[in-house]
Parts: C-alpha cells; sequence; structure tokens
C-alpha cells in the first residue's frame, strides 16, 4: 500500500471519529498540538489504525508519533 | 443555620416524553410508556417488556471530546440537565462565579462495562478498550461527566442506594443547601435501559410475564399484579437556597420541605413494614409536617406482590384511617430504579402545578391490604399545595421526600 493511500485511509477515520477538519490533515501537522489529540484520544487512534488496515500496533509506539507523516510511515512499516 | 430549599428547575427525559410538557400530557392522558423488547426474550429473559426512551442524538450539540466518556444513560442525563438549568436560567457565568454541586442517583453501568470487557477478551489487549471505556463503566459516570462538562465546583458525587438512589440524591443536596453547605446543587436520577442491566434481576423473578398486554403489566396496588417493569432514563431537579434564588430573581416551582430515610435491616430484596413506616415518620417528625397537610402520596409501589402490599400497610400504619389520594406513577412509566425518586417527584410536582392527580393505572381490584388505601384508578382533578414521595430499594433503604407548592 503506498503513503497515498495510507494518508487518504486514515484521514478519512480521523475526520470522521475526532471530527476533525479536513484541512487540517496535512503530512507535517503534529497529531497532538495541531490535531489537538491527547493521550486519551491516541487510545482511540490505535483501535482506528488497528481495524482500518487489520494489523497489531504498540500503543506506547504509537504515543511516540509527532506527526500525520510519521504515522503513515509507521503505519507502512507494519503492513 | 437552617434555609428554605426550593427547586427552581426541571427537566425530564423518561418514557412519558423527552420534555416537561409532553410528560405533563402523558401524566394527564393516563398513557403507558411500557414495550415489549423482541431482542430480551432472544437472549433469554423471562419478560421481555420494558419502558422505553429513545436514544438521544448529540452529535450537533456536544463535541466529541465531551460525548466520548458518555455511557448512554448520562447522555439522558445531559438531556435532562440541560433542561432544569435552562429553566432554572442557570448558565456558564453562574456556574463559573458560584460553586455549583452535582448530587445524582445511578446505581449501575452496565452495558458500557460489557462492552469494554468484551471487546478486550476478543482483541487480547486492554488497549481496545478505547479511552472512554473506564469513565462510562465508572459508577460515578453520571456525575464525572456533567461536572466536567458545566465546569461545577461544589459537591461533586453519585449516590448509590439501588431504587432509592434518586430520592436520596433529593434530600442530600436538601440537607446541604438547608445547612447553609451549598446554595446550588443539580440533583436527580438516571437509570440505563439495555439488555444488560436488568438480566439478572429478570432472572430472580421480579418482573411481570404479561407480556401479551404491556400497558397492563405495571398495576401497582391492584389483586392481580404479578411483578415489576424495568425502565429507565433521567430526571434532574436544580435545588437551591431561598435566597439564592430570590436574588437571581429566579422563578420558584416548589419546596422541598421535607427528607426522612431508614434501613430495614432486614432482606435483602424483601421488603418489611416497618422500615418504610419508619421513613415516612422520620420524614414528619423532620419537617414538623402532619400527615393530616399532605394531599397527594406518590407511592413507591412497583406492582410487585409483597412490596406493594407493606407499603400499603406502613401508609396506612402512619396517615390512619383517613389516608390522602396515593398513586403510583409507575403503573403509568414502570419501574425507573435508580432514577425514579428524582422522575416521581417531577411527576407529582408536575400534577400539583396543574391540578391533578394522574390515575393509577390498571388498579382494576384492591387486595385485603391496598383498600386500606384511597387509590384512584381514573384521572383526579383536585388541588393540592403538599405531597409526599417514597422511594424503596434493595437492602432496604428507604426514602421519604415532602415536596409543597410555591
Amino acid at each position: 500500500m503506498t503513503i497515498e493511500e495510507i494518508s487518504e485511509k486514515v484521514n478519512t477515520s480521523l475526520a470522521e471519529e475526532f471530527e476533525i477538519e479536513q484541512s487540517l490533515l496535512t503530512p507535517d501537522a503534529n497529531i497532538k498540538t495541531t490535531l489537538k489529540l491527547d493521550s486519551l484520544s491516541i487510545i482511540d487512534l490505535v483501535a482506528i489504525v488497528e481495524d482500518t488496515f487489520s494489523i497489531k500496533t504498540d500503543a506506547q509506539e504509537i504515543k511516540k508519533i509527532a506527526t500525520l507523516g510519521d504515522l503513515y510511515s509507521y503505519i507502512q512499516s507494519k503492513l | 443555620m437552617s434555609r428554605k430549599v426550593v427547586i427552581t428547575g426541571m427537566g425530564i427525559y423518561s418514557c412519558l416524553g423527552t420534555g416537561l410538557e409532553e410528560v405533563k400530557d402523558s401524566l394527564w392522558n393516563g398513557k403507558s410508556g411500557i414495550i415489549y423488547d423482541p431482542e430480551r426474550k432472544a437472549m433469554g429473559y423471562r419478560s421481555a417488556l420494558t419502558g422505553y426512551v429513545p436514544e438521544p442524538d448529540l452529535k450537533n450539540v456536544l463535541s466529541r471530546t465531551q460525548r466520548v466518556f458518555m455511557p448512554t444513560h448520562a447522555a439522558y442525563a445531559y438531556v435532562a440537565t440541560d433542561q432544569a438549568l435552562k429553566q432554572a436560567g442557570i448558565d456558564a457565568d453562574f456556574m463559573e462565579n458560584n460553586p455549583v454541586g452535582i448530587l445524582y442517583g445511578g446505581d449501575s453501568t452496565a452495558e458500557p462495562t460489557y462492552q469494554a470487557i468484551s471487546t478486550v477478551l476478543e482483541k487480547g489487549d486492554t488497549v481496545r478498550a478505547g479511552s472512554g471505556a473506564i469513565f462510562k463503566s465508572m459508577n460515578s459516570t453520571v456525575t464525572m461527566n456533567l461536572s466536567c462538562l458545566y465546569k461545577l465546583r461544589g459537591i461533586n458525587m453519585t449516590v448509590s442506594a439501588a431504587c432509592a438512589s434518586g430520592s436520596h440524591a433529593i434530600g442530600l443536596g436538601y440537607l446541604l443547601i438547608k445547612d447553609g453547605l451549598q446554595d446550588c446543587v443539580i440533583c436527580g436520577g438516571a437509570q440505563e435501559i439495555n439488555r444488560y442491566v436488568v438480566a439478572s434481576f429478570d432472572g430472580i423473578g421480579a418482573f411481570s410475564v404479561r407480556e401479551n398486554e404491556p400497558s397492563k403489566a405495571s398495576r401497582p396496588f391492584d389483586r392481580d399484579r404479578d411483578g415489576l417493569v424495568p425502565s429507565g432514563g433521567a430526571a434532574t431537579l436544580v435545588l437551591e437556597s431561598e435566597e439564592s434564588a430570590l436574588k437571581r430573581g429566579a422563578n420558584i416551582i416548589a419546596e422541598v420541605v421535607g427528607y426522612g430515610f431508614s434501613s430495614n435491616g432486614d432482606h435483602i430484596s424483601t421488603p418489611n413494614v416497618d422500615g418504610p413506616a419508619q421513613s415516612l415518620e422520620n420524614c414528619f417528625r423532620n419537617s414538623g409536617i402532619d400527615p393530616s397537610q399532605i394531599g397527594y402520596v406518590n407511592a413507591h409501589a412497583t406492582s410487585t406482590v409483597v412490596g406493594d402490599k407493606n407499603e400499603a400497610l406502613a401508609i396506612a400504619r402512619v396517615f390512619g384511617k383517613n389516608t390522602p389520594f396515593v398513586t403510583s406513577t409507575k403503573s403509568q412509566t414502570g419501574h425507573e430504579m435508580w432514577m425514579a425518586g428524582a422522575s416521581e417527584a417531577i411527576y407529582s410536582i408536575l400534577m400539583m402545578k396543574n391540578g391533578f392527580i394522574a390515575p393509577n393505572l390498571n388498579f382494576d381490584n384492591p387486595d385485603a391490604d391496598t383498600a386500606l388505601l384511597n387509590i384512584p384508578s381514573k384521572r383526579v382533578e383536585t388541588k393540592f399545595d403538599m405531597f409526599l414521595s417514597n422511594s424503596f430499594g434493595f437492602g432496604g433503604t428507604n426514602s421519604t421526600l415532602i415536596i409543597k407548592n410555591y
């Protein structure tokens, strides 16, 4: 799966689940400061990623990811 | 310090309606809120009867971060509380400048607990329970959600006392305000309606099995009653010191004038006569009110054989031969359990303010004990200025409130 395909799926899920404006969903967007996902929201991000891509992740690793672009790359590494 | 405690706002989300006006009309018309739920039957319930309320849609009302920690019954409570605060004229500024408290009755949160544990077992990972699960699954979920949502800074506590929870919440709020420890407390009760919360309650044979006639199943005090019908929703009352209400220029609806309580110290599920009678007697003694001043009794009566009998005997013991009108609004709503004390205070206030007593549905024939009471099976148009409301719960917890017109 290409980074573009991953980003499209992630962005669609984030917009739907977290009610985030599409315009904010850029690769350099910081997950905590720009998208405003706090430590509890990251827990739900884990479920979204695992269910969307049928992969098993590590919540502690996802908590350390800074930007959306880094998240796309992390997901690609698990596929 | 002893201050007058008044009610300045009410909100209701019940099987009789999702607002005060609709509920008042349902009471007037003697409407039943009971349905047959086929999903319960498929699950193995003895009785698939239940009160029904629609699920509130708060997607365009609250943000995702405000909704994600709320189970459905907290959403009921939010809707009821929003109504009550609006009626009371209490806004965010008031809550920022005054330490408003919250005391809400609640004694389960079964659905989110079941869902969270099921997901963890299925996925083999506790993270998958999700961020909201712990907050939805705790018994204090309603007060933790509403206190954060409204930025409350006063007393913040859930009252768990089985089917007397909502009544005790009002009684305790009354005491805090009367004694000068709070000026304003949001009081109420919430009860979840779903297939999980009452499955084991059904299992002990407490529910009516009159499934072919849902609106006739809840028949408090009737000779042929065969058990209760579970129900739910949420009800909120804004309690305030008279001084605070007058200072704000608020519309005062009613005054809480008495709270009594007792514990049976007896069987865990079978009620007795002495405990409830003591709750009523304590309420009269604490308030200095004489039973002859009461125009209406909203009974706890849930439509169980022993519970209704023993309450009838307790009321007859305290009131003597000439009891005021006595009805159980559970004949229309079913048993709203953790919420019932709060919702029934609202039902009674609506009737008091509008000059009627709703019919005790399905009271076709008294038995030897319930014949001691003055129970109207048809609507009575009458003025009364003071009523008493009983709530009793498992473990023998009893609560009695007296509320008068203002």
